[in-house]
This record gives structure tokens, C-alpha cells and sequence, in this order.
């Protein structure tokens, strides 16, 4: 399942996706819990009792804000979740 | 109406049913599913995998009353008491808060349940508009999601934002639809898309001399066009299922499916239940697998 976990407003569209397919047999050893360094992410067990990634609820409304030190003026060239999770998990839209 | 009492235009019908050609009696496994939504709670029965009976109403003050209420009402009108219920699962916003409820599971896996059984398995995006929230669906022949998005970081283009339409027009929200079409010429749409700033710039549009109709007309397009804008990102596979309680108000439904190009698919059923009935039918996949043996709490 593709979970897309953030919002649309006038300044654009922040949306953290996670390929949960990847995370039930995550080969990272769940890296993305570890590599966020505001500790954005969570593994729940999903309506299908699947153990998967989660952006944490308290950042699902203001990932523009949150994400912003690992995007400095859009200059970054690799973001520290999308790097650790190898199995290519993750993807922001912004 | 006396003097003096207020007029509430914003309540919609709630709605009590159960299907007499069915005797819940002969059934082996009978599940529940209760859906506590910010603005409506529903109770759905369902007898062998099958929907027997339901009770949609307006949540209120808790979430625990708010589901007692909604299963009471199915209770009584079938002669069936808590106990005689298999299984229960909560779902929606106060989905761990249903006292009897066995377990929980979110809405956006209940709604795509429960709309592959109203609409079919050939349903492969649903619209959820629910009271609070919009969220869009990918799910497979199953029934089983497999992309979603939610909004809820704003209440416009929501059941809610079309109470307060209702109120501010003084039409009562089951006439809302219907009547945004009775205009000459289909006006620009309401250019906010929060429900505060709407509701003051169709103020605005009926002090300028719109009419009311057309004023709605203005609100129902804003609506469409944030959750097409919404479900876009996804993108649309037909079939195309809409649930919740806009799904109900053909002024926003008909100009979804103008913009994104395709026919929402028709049901009898009531919209609103999806959610309840998808936790149902959650409950009695997994009381197959178990072997029936839990009994409600
Ligand atoms: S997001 Fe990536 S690192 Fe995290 S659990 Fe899923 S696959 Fe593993
Ligand atoms: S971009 Fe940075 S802050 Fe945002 S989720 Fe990734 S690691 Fe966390």
C-alpha cells in the first residue's frame, strides 16, 4: 500500500509517501526510525496486521516546517529517511 | 415551529433499517461495526457476511454514548441484544473509544470494504467525504487499499462545511443540491477554500444580489473542485465510489464527475454507512478465520 501522509495549501504540496509493501520485509532494519533526526517516523501494525513505516501524526499537518533544516533553501542533494531506507520506501513530493 | 425556536436547516434524516427478509436467528456468525465520525455515527449489522440492519444518527457530546446510541437503535428494532453479536469493531475518529468494540480499524480500510461490497469489486477508487475530513482511495478487487490520502488538515469541501452553507442559507441540506441547479448560468466558485472564509464571501455574494441558489451553486463548485484537486494527485481508476454524506447531495457529486470525466457509481444503500458496514464485514472475515468464538464484550 502506498500511504501518503500530509497536506496541500497554497504554498504547495508536502506529501511523505511510504511504499509499506517494502516495509514488511524491511532488508534496512528499519532505518528511518533512527536517520530522522526530529524522529518523524514510527512503525505501526496496519489494518491488515502488517508491521510498517509511519509518519507520526503530530507532523502530518506541518511536514513543510519540519522537513525544512533537511532541505536547506532546496539545495540538498540526498534527505537522511529517503537515504537510509534502501529499499527505496520513501518519497517527498516537494 | 414556535416563535422564537430555531430552525436547525443543517440536520439531515437519520435513518434506522433493517431488512425483515432476513431472521439474524438462523445466523452462525453476527458482526457489528460501529463508525464514530466527527459529525455522524453509524452502527451496522451484518448477519453471515451479509448486511442485515443499520442506524446512522448525528454523533454526540462522547464517543462511547455516541455509539451506544447508534447500535441501541439497531438492537431495538430487531429484537437482538448486545450479547447475540459475534463480533464488534470500531472505526472513524472515535474508533477506540467504542466501549464494546473488540477491536479497531481505521476508516480508510473500513470505507474501501465497504464500498467493494456496495458498489462491487469492480470499484477501484473510492471518495471518502465524510463530516471533518476528504480522503481518496485506491483499493484492489478486494477491497483492500492500496494508495490513499487523506485531508484533514482543513474542514472545507466536508460534510461540516456544508452544514454551515445550509444554515447560512436557511434551506434545509437535503434541498442544497438540488437547488444549485436551478440557476441560469452556473457562477464562478466560491474562491476560498476554508470554511470560515467561505461562509463570509457567499455573505458577500448575496449582498451583491446573487441569489441563494446561486450562492450555492458558487459553494457546491468550491467543494468539487477541492476534492478533485485532492483525489488528483491519486488519480482516478474506474470504478469510481463515492461514500460519506456529501455523497448524498447530487449539486457537489454531479460536478466532481463533470470535472474528472467519469460517472460515480450508483447505489441503493445509504452512503453513510460504508465506513460501520466495511468494520462489519472486517469483523466476520476475521471471525471466519478464528472460528467464531468471541462474543461481544
Ligand atoms: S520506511 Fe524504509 S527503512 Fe523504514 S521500515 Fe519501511 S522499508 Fe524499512
Ligand atoms: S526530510 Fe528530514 S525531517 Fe523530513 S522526514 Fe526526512 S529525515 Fe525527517
Amino acid at each position: 500500500m502506498i500511504a501518503n501522509y500530509g497536506y496541500k495549501d497554497g504554498s504547495g504540496e508536502y506529501y511523505i509517501s511510504i511504499d509499506t509493501d517494502k516495509c514488511t520485509s524491511c532488508s534496512a532494519g528499519r532505518a528511518c526510525l533512527t536517520a530522522c533526526p526530529k524522529g518523524m517516523f514510527e512503525t505501526i501494525t496496519d489494518d491488515y496486521d502488517d508491521e510498517v513505516a509511519a509518519v507520526k501524526q503530530a507532523f502530518r499537518r506541518s511536514l513543510a516546517f519540519d522537513c525544512s533544516d533537511c532541505k536547506p533553501a532546496g539545495g540538498y542533494t540526498s534527505l537522511p529517511c529517503s537515504t537510509a531506507c534502501t529499499p527505496g520506501a520513501i518519497k517527498h513530493s516537494w | 415551529m414556535t416563535a422564537g425556536e430555531k430552525k436547525e436547516y443543517w440536520r439531515w434524516q437519520e435513518t434506522c433499517w433493517i431488512d425483515e427478509s432476513k431472521n439474524w436467528r438462523d445466523a452462525k456468525i453476527i458482526t457489528a461495526g460501529i463508525d464514530v465520525g466527527s459529525v455522524s455515527s453509524q452502527a451496522v449489522i451484518c448477519v453471515d457476511g451479509e448486511l442485515y440492519g443499520y442506524n446512522s444518527m448525528r454523533t454526540g457530546n462522547n464517543s462511547p454514548d455516541s455509539a451506544r446510541n447508534a447500535i441501541n437503535g439497531v438492537l431495538e428494532k430487531s429484537g437482538m441484544k448486545l450479547e447475540d453479536i459475534t463480533y464488534v469493531i470500531g472505526t472513524g475518529y472515535g474508533r477506540v473509544n467504542v466501549p464494546f468494540a473488540h477491536k479497531a480499524i481505521t476508516e480508510i480500510a473500513c470505507h474501501a470494504r465497504g464500498a467493494n461490497y456496495m458498489g462491487g469489486n469492480t470499484v477501484r477508487t473510492i471518495l471518502d467525504m465524510g463530516g471533518q475530513d476528504c480522503k481518496a482511495i485506491h483499493c484492489d478487487d478486494k477491497g483492500k487499499v492500496t494508495n490513499f490520502l487523506m485531508n484533514d488538515k482543513c474542514a472545507a469541501g466536508t460534510g461540516r462545511g456544508m452544514e454551515v452553507i445550509a444554515d447560512l442559507m436557511q434551506i434545509p441540506i437535503a434541498e442544497l443540491g438540488p437547488r444549485s441547479f436551478d440557476v441560469d448560468e452556473e457562477p464562478e466558485a466560491v474562491s476560498s477554500t476554508c470554511v470560515v472564509f467561505a461562509k463570509s464571501e457567499a455573505l458577500g455574494l448575496l449582498k451583491a444580489g446573487y441569489s441563494k441558489n446561486k450562492v450555492i451553486a458558487a459553494y457546491c463548485q468550491a467543494m468539487a473542485e477541492r476534492v478533485v484537486s485532492l483525489i488528483e494527485r491519486i488519480g482516478v481508476e474506474n470504478d469510481f465510489f463515492i461514500t460519506g454524506g456529501i455523497a448524498k447531495n447530487p449539486g457537489v457529486v454531479k460536478r466532481i464527475e463533470k470535472l474528472l470525466g467519469t460517472k460515480a457509481v450508483e447505489t441503493k444503500l445509504d452512503s453513510q454507512i460504508a465506513g460501520a458496514l466495511g468494520a462489519a464485514l472486517f469483523g466476520y472475515t476475521l471471525m471466519q478465520k478464528q472460528g467464531a468464538s468471541a462474543k461481544a464484550a
